[in-house]
């Protein structure tokens, strides 16, 4: 009967808008099957993790109040009077870093699986716009509860921008929104959080996976050399995508085990004349910048600690970005690529950097 | 002719069409950078009364909107200094034990004349003055 009004409606749609091209797709696209498939899931978990921010985020809309005095009442409010309220604020804010987590993952696995060469340039690009994005997001959302963390956190990370010569000063006072961080601040970070960042990232997202759709998955050179009976297939449908939804259920437990045992703290409200609290630390995927920046002399060669760093941050950045495009030879008896050499490099720096934060 | 006829109607709608944008993105970018608030001139604030005020302590005073700390050493002499802190932005506080003002965001640590002794701040703290006036203290910006 259902199954009947189903066929019924899909031939009804069919008539008028011929669905053949999407049934052709369901029907062939595929995923190769090899050693290194687990990492072909680490994008969509990414994506799933952002669908959680997206719902988690428009319900705390509902009683976030933005305000120096009713930002972090209306959080508490959320937390001890509303139901569930504690759970839908945990959810989002372990969700946003399991976000950061996975994407800083999937990057790093399409970066040693050389999945950003020809023809996927522009896929790393995109993707590596949405990493900076889902950055901004933390950023932006973690002074929304106006406590006196992210008070601090706020005033250091703007005023880090303001040591950029000449745009940084404007800059900061344009995120800023005055000279220090005030109210006007939070009111900036809420739109930015809530408006700004995701009709951007919409943008980017939706670009980022259309280039994935038109050109599907990746191989890698070992299986692209494999004779082509010995490559092996799955069809993405239903086998991946059900194994996709596999490791997001997995992904879901997780979430909500840590919701449920490791409630996000609320501290006390921001004052802006009480002294930063003892053993103040950014959030973890801040760490590694934040620690090599402690690191820094006040002053090196003419200039301050903080701007030389910042600039090498920022040209790193930039690099990373434009990696696709940057052609290194490799030079007579290396065993390593240079690149994936410079990789692992980063990967040990912003390891052992984050480590070290936490230790000291 | 025809050509220059084309040509001429290009620059004019480029130069139309700059002026568009202009027109449009001026606003925008002044709309962004909020004005300035005229600060009401603040150049001395009344700190309580020394008698309350407990030897090898500190608080942060409202001087105006800027934060200042006023530490009452242990041989009870007065210094105030911004507790801004030169690096970050930050608000410093008064370590009892070691005698030192110390950042908590990066760990940079200033003398009580308000000199950057260690860590990563680049400068030193502001000093403002210390009065005591029939027994209330009272904080003058210097200079
Ligand atoms: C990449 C996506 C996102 C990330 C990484 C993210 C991150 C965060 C973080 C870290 C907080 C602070 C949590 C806390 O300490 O309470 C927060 C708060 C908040 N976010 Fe998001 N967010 C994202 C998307 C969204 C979206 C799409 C919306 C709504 C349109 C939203 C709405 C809010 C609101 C209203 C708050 C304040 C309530 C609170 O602090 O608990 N977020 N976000
Ligand atoms: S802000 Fe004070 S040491 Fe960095």
């Amino acid at each position: 009967m259902i199954k009947n009004i189903g066929s019924k409606i899909a031939s009804w749609i069919d008539e008028r808008y011929n669905l053949e091209p999407l049934r052709n797709l369901i029907k062939h696209k595929k995923v190769p099957a090899h050693r290194y498939s687990i990492w072909y899931y680490m994008g969509g978990v990414t994506l799933f993790l952002f669908f959680v921010q997206l719902l988690t985020g428009i319900l705390l809309l509902l009683y976030y109040r933005p305000g120096e005095d009713s930002a972090y009442e209306s959080v508490r409010f959320i937390v001890t009077e509303v139901k569930f309220g504690w759970l839908i604020r945990n959810v989002h804010s372990w969700s946003a870093n399991l976000l950061v987590l996975f994407a800083f993952i999937h990057m790093f696995s399409v970066f040693f699986s050389k999945a950003y060469k020809k023809p996927r340039e522009l896929t790393w690009v995109t993707g590596f716009i949405l990493l900076v994005l889902t950055l901004a997001f933390g950023f932006s959302g973690y002074l929304l509860p106006w406590n006196e963390l992210a008070f601090f956190a706020t005033k250091v990370g703007t005023d880090i921008v303001g040591v950029v010569p000449i745009i940084g000063e404007p800059l900061k006072m344009i995120l800023r929104g005055g000279e220090d961080v005030t109210g006007a601040t939070l009111s900036r970070f809420f739109g930015i959080h809530v408006a700004i960042l995701p009709a951007i990232f919409t943008v980017f997202l939706v670009a980022h996976l259309f280039f994935i759709q038109q050109q599907g998955m990746h191989e890698p050179e070992k299986f692209k050399n494999l004779p082509e009976n010995k490559k092996k297939y799955i069809p993405f449908f239903p086998d991946f995508a059900l194994k996709d939804l596999l490791f997001w259920v997995v992904v879901f437990n997780i979430l909500i085990f840590l919701a449920l045992y490791f409630p996000w703290e609320l501290g006390n409200k921001a004052d802006a004349f009480a002294p930063a609290p003892e053993g103040i630390k950014p959030e973890w995927y801040f760490m590694f910048m934040f620690h090599t920046l402690k690191l820094l002399p006040a002053h090196i060669l003419f200039i301050e600690g903080e701007l030389f760093g910042i600039l090498i941050f920022g040209v790193a950045a930039v690099i990373w970005m434009l990696i696709p495009f940057i052609k290194i030879k490799q030079k007579h008896g290396w065993k390593i690529q240079p690149l994936t050499l410079i990789g692992i490099l980063v990967v040990f720096f912003i390891a052992v950097m984050t480590i070290i934060g936490y230790l000291v | 002719m025809k050509i220059d006829r084309r040509k001429f109607l290009n620059s004019l709608l480029g130069i139309g069409g700059i002026g568009g944008i202009i027109s449009v993105f001026y606003p925008i970018i002044s709309y962004l950078i909020p004005p300035k608030t005229t600060e009401p001139k603040v150049s001395s604030i009344k700190a309580g009364l020394s008698a309350e005020f407990p030897t090898n302590s500190s608080k942060i005073i409202k001087f105006g909107r800027q934060p200042v700390i006023l530490i009452k050493t242990e041989d009870n002499e007065y210094k105030a200094l911004a507790a801004t802190c030169t690096h970050l932005d930050c608000i410093v506080q008064y370590k009892n034990d070691t005698k030192q003002i110390w950042c908590a965001c990066h760990n940079g640590i200033f003398d009580l004349n308000g000199r950057n002794i260690s860590g990563p701040p680049p400068r030193p703290l502001e000093e403002y003055e210390v009065k005591i006036v029939k027994d209330e203290i009272v904080i003058t910006k210097a200079g």
